[in-house]
């Protein structure tokens, strides 16, 4: 800002940068390339340049009939992260508008349920999942998302909701806005950058989520995750058709990332660093 | 700054998420610590029985057991070493004056938005096969034996794959970080006659130690759940090369049906996860206070 | 109407007792300043009168009506906040708009009064814009405008002018008194700027931990401080407050003497003093001396009286503008 760089030094230190990232995004790449080749061509030795072929695309959705785990993790994901959000939003504006000596503690609280190790409650889990039915269906499994990511929740709008200044808050009340008219007139329209936020990244999270989503399901609800973690075990080559079916299964998620970045710090730092 | 009025309707309005987390923590925790104390076996649920401390017993004699610690604590330690290192390092580079700053920063987070299963499964097939992958091509072309990653070298594969999903995460916080450095603090240690390494050593480093911190922190407690990327490429294996505690306890539970032993791994695991997480909450804590 | 009495209010926040017990009468029409250092309770003091706080004991009556529990908007007040506190997401008509759109205004009533208000602020070229695209001054119009518009029985003023720079604060200063002579409805404003308090109050509240020091008309407050917290507190730059023998041999602990009540002279004196610093205003300047046998004084000059760091000038007090203090602090009647 201050001052200029020299030329010679930006295309120095951009051919680095470009280098680096380019590895680093290098696998993902290869998965979109090979995606595009046929079976032969997968195969058949390092290439960058696929024939071009959809063929493997479509193949995914008549063998494997791709677009109901697809259905599932937009289910479950979205699903999920509304709840979570209703039951969040209220708690969250209490801690932030109206904090009392416990709500720290609270708060803290809220984050240890988060370092609970999954594996831990596994089989608890899993036998009240039994008990109750709820085995590979989607409703068990919006619960289970909904109660893992409520705690980041919480947390997330609590950030956004305390940077929302008090004042406000009681100007409105000074100018007669009841509690509900203050909710909608004025909180809501200054919280929705910070609850879309905590949407998206919350959506990702379950989005990508792979310890329980393959831990509850087997088929009916089984979301990406477990779709392909079931191709694990090789039967025949099938790589580009896998190549597909991972282009299709991270392409959506990744766009969403791309705009969640500076949100994405903030969440799961617990606001620890912004 | 509240009236008795909004502190009742406050109260009110935390119950639900408050009683949902509490029943989520304590119900199924009591019951694995229950199950923990009992000879349970799914296979033969109707014979239960008191066992005292037997499954603790036999899950810490069990060779395998200290194998998935090791192989737990090496998994944690090596991401974070590589993690941390790297993502230093990548994000002083994408701090330089560079062109196509933003594209940059897209390319180099894009690996954590890929599903565990789906960054594994791309490592295991199409980079590290040792017949068909490109390190396996790369290898043919200097006419190199091409090595079989996941047969010899389980556990590190393991590492890398999992240090290329969270290299992106250490990266944009860091690079956060080092944004939010104050550029009037920067200029007056110029003024200070400091130069760029001294900057660095004075300036940098005291200023990202935080966000290291919560980096490691943060990575810890997910690293110490590492499971999808293990059961889609080794499944632990071979033997329990790649077996980490997380692993070793779903195989106890699930594979052999040893409710009893799988809630005993259970309890350990929470007991180290808390180890880290008391150090994470004093670090999150503080900043809490400011 | 607007005719606030405050009866033994407190308010303890746990242990702490930031308002121990507080009388106060505001009569209608009075522009009321409360005024005291930081974490003197004003804020605190209004905000229960705003009803934006719970007493912990005591009552507020607004106009003979007992209020003491009832919600903010119940009380017929508005306030006017330090920063601002205006509607991001609103336009400024909305803004002005949204206590008359809460009180169930017809659209047609509420569009006449935001212009009326957006006229008498100078906004009328502004209400189409956000917040954020205003300055600091207009911001505080807005906010003005949105306290105006509801006709309130008293306005509640909470330091605001402390976000604005010098000059904008004078104009400022300026237009709310001229508000308040216009609309003849209660003001209660707080500050900690004893410059606003003077310039603007009918009445000036002093408070100080809590309690209030003295309430009186700022050229009663100036003239006969009740105390030295006050003394000290009112009139620019501070009074003199001297201990020892010059004090004990007018009958005192504490004399104080006004730097603008001691008459200089190049040659001789009551006190023989040296120059550490002198600010020249332009007008006056005030010369901050070194005073042999009593320590650091400060002087008011005319701007004409040449003296520079070093320089030694003679003092003489006025002694007929003495103010003498007992070992309590409080002044001595004379």
């Amino acid at each position: 800002m201050a001052r200029s760089v020299t030329t010679g030094a930006k295309i120095g230190w951009s051919i680095a940068a470009w280098v680096v990232a380019l590895l680093i995004f290098f696998p993902i790449l290869y998965a979109v390339i090979t995606s595009l080749k046929t079976e032969q061509e997968a195969i058949a030795g390092f290439s960058l340049i696929p024939s071009g072929t959809f063929e493997n695309y479509i193949t995914v959705q008549t063998q494997r009939d791709y677009f109901k785990p697809f259905m599932n993790s937009v289910i479950l994901s979205v699903g999920s992260t509304i709840l979570a959000l209703i039951i969040a939003i209220p708690s969250a504006w209490a801690m932030a508008f109206a904090p009392t000596k416990r709500t720290k503690d609270i708060l803290m609280w809220m984050l240890s349920t988060k370092m609970m190790p999954s594996v831990a409650v596994l089989l608890p889990i899993f036998i009240i999942f039994r008990t109750f039915g709820l085995l590979d269906s989607r409703v068990g499994l919006t619960i289970m998302l909904t109660l893992i990511n409520l705690p980041i929740v919480v947390w997330m709008l609590y950030t956004y909701f305390r940077e929302i200044p008090g004042e406000i808050l009681e100007a409105a009340r000074m100018d007669g806005a009841s509690l509900w008219k203050e909710i909608v007139y004025v909180l809501t329209p200054m919280a929705i950058p910070g609850i879309a936020s905590t949407l998206l990244l919350n959506i990702i999270l379950a989005w990508n989520e792979a310890f329980w989503t393959i831990q509850l399901t087997t088929t009916n609800a089984a979301p990406l995750t477990a779709f392909i973690a079931s191709f694990s075990s090789p039967q025949g080559l099938f790589w580009a058709k896998l190549s597909a079916a991972s282009t299709m299964a991270i392409a959506p998620i990744l766009i969403l990332g791309w705009f969640s970045q500076k949100q994405l710090v903030r969440g799961l730092t617990f606001g620890a660093v912004k | 700054m509240a009236t008795q009025n909004t502190r009742t309707l406050a109260r009110l309005m935390m119950a639900p998420s408050v009683v949902v987390l509490l029943i989520w923590m304590a119900v199924p925790l009591a019951m694995t610590l229950y199950y923990s104390f009992q000879n349970y076996n799914l296979l033969t649920p109707q014979n239960v029985s008191f066992a005292g401390f037997f499954n603790y017993q036999y899950f810490y004699t069990d060779p395998a057991f200290f194998q998935s610690i090791w192989n737990t604590l090496l998994l944690v330690l090596g991401v974070l070493a590589i993690t941390v290192i790297g993502g230093t390092a990548i994000a002083l580079l994408i701090d330089q004056p560079i062109f196509g700053q933003g594209i940059v920063r897209i390319l180099v987070i894009s690996p954590f938005f890929v599903m565990p299963p789906v960054a594994a499964l791309i490592w295991k097939n199409m980079i590290m096969h040792p017949g068909y992958g490109v390190f396996a091509d790369i290898a043919k072309f200097f006419g190199v034996q091409p090595i079989d990653w996941f047969a010899q070298y389980p556990l590190f594969s393991v590492i890398i794959i999992v240090a290329w999903q969270w290299l992106p995460f250490a990266t944009l916080i860091l690079l956060t970080a080092l944004q939010s450095l104050d550029s009037e603090q920067r200029e007056a240690a110029e003024m200070d006659g400091a130069n760029f390494f001294n900057r660095f050593i004075y300036l940098t480093i005291p200023h990202l130690s935080r966000a290291v911190t919560v980096v490691i922190l943060i990575q810890t407690i997910f690293l110490l759940g590492i499971y999808a990327e293990i059961l889609v490429t080794t499944n632990g294996g071979p033997g329990y090369a790649s077996t980490n505690l997380t692993f070793l306890i779903y195989r106890t539970a699930r594979l052999g049906y040893d409710v009893g032993g799988g809630a005993a791994g259970g309890i350990i695991a929470v007991v180290l996860a808390n180890i880290v997480a008391i150090f994470l909450m004093r670090a999150v804590g503080k900043n809490l206070d400011k | 109407m607007g005719s606030i009495t405050l009866k033994n209010v407190q308010k303890h926040f746990g242990e702490a007792k930031v308002i121990p017990s507080v009388d106060l009468e505001i009569k209608d029409g009075e522009f009321v300043v409360f005024v005291g250092p930081s974490g003197s309770g004003k804020s605190t003091l209004l905000r229960l009168i705003a009803g934006l706080e719970d007493l912990t004991g005591g009552t507020i009556t607004i106009d003979g009506k007992d209020v003491t529990d009832a919600a903010p908007a119940a009380r017929g007040l508005a306030m006017v906040f330090q920063s601002y506190a205006l509607y991001p997401h609103m336009t400024v008509r909305k803004n002005i708009a949204f206590p008359l759109k809460m009180a169930k205004m017809e659209q047609a009533a509420i569009d006449k009064k935001v212009e009326a208000a957006a006229n008498v602020l100078n906004l009328t070229d502004y209400l189409e814009r956000r917040p954020s695209q205003l300055s600091g001054g207009q911001r505080q119009r807005v906010a003005i405008g949105r306290a105006i518009v509801r006709e309130p029985s008293a306005f509640l003023f909470d330091e605001p002018l402390s976000n604005l720079d010098a000059a904008l604060r004078g104009t400022m200063r300026l237009e709310i008194s001229d508000l308040h002579n216009q609309l003849k409805t209660t003001m209660i404003y707080v500050t900690h700027d004893q410059i606003e308090a003077m310039t603007m109050a009918d009445k000036i509240v002093v408070l100080n931990r809590g309690n209030i020091e003295q309430v009186g008309s700022p050229m009663e407050l100036y003239l006969t401080p009740r105390n030295l917290f006050v003394a000290g507190f009112i009139g620019s730059p501070r009074m003199n407050l001297l201990t020892g023998d010059y004090a004990k041999a007018k009958g005192a602990t504490t004399a104080g003497i006004r730097p603008e009540h001691l008459t200089l002279s190049k040659e001789s004196g009551t006190w023989k003093g040296r120059v550490t610093v002198a600010e020249h205003l332009g007008a006056d300047t005030f010369l901050h001396l070194d005073v042999e046998g009593i320590g650091q004084m400060t002087a008011r000059a005319s701007g004409e009286f040449g003296a520079h760091h070093g320089d030694t000038v003679y003092l003489t007090p006025d002694e007929t503008r003495l103010h003498r203090f007992d070992d309590k602090g409080l002044a001595i009647k004379a």
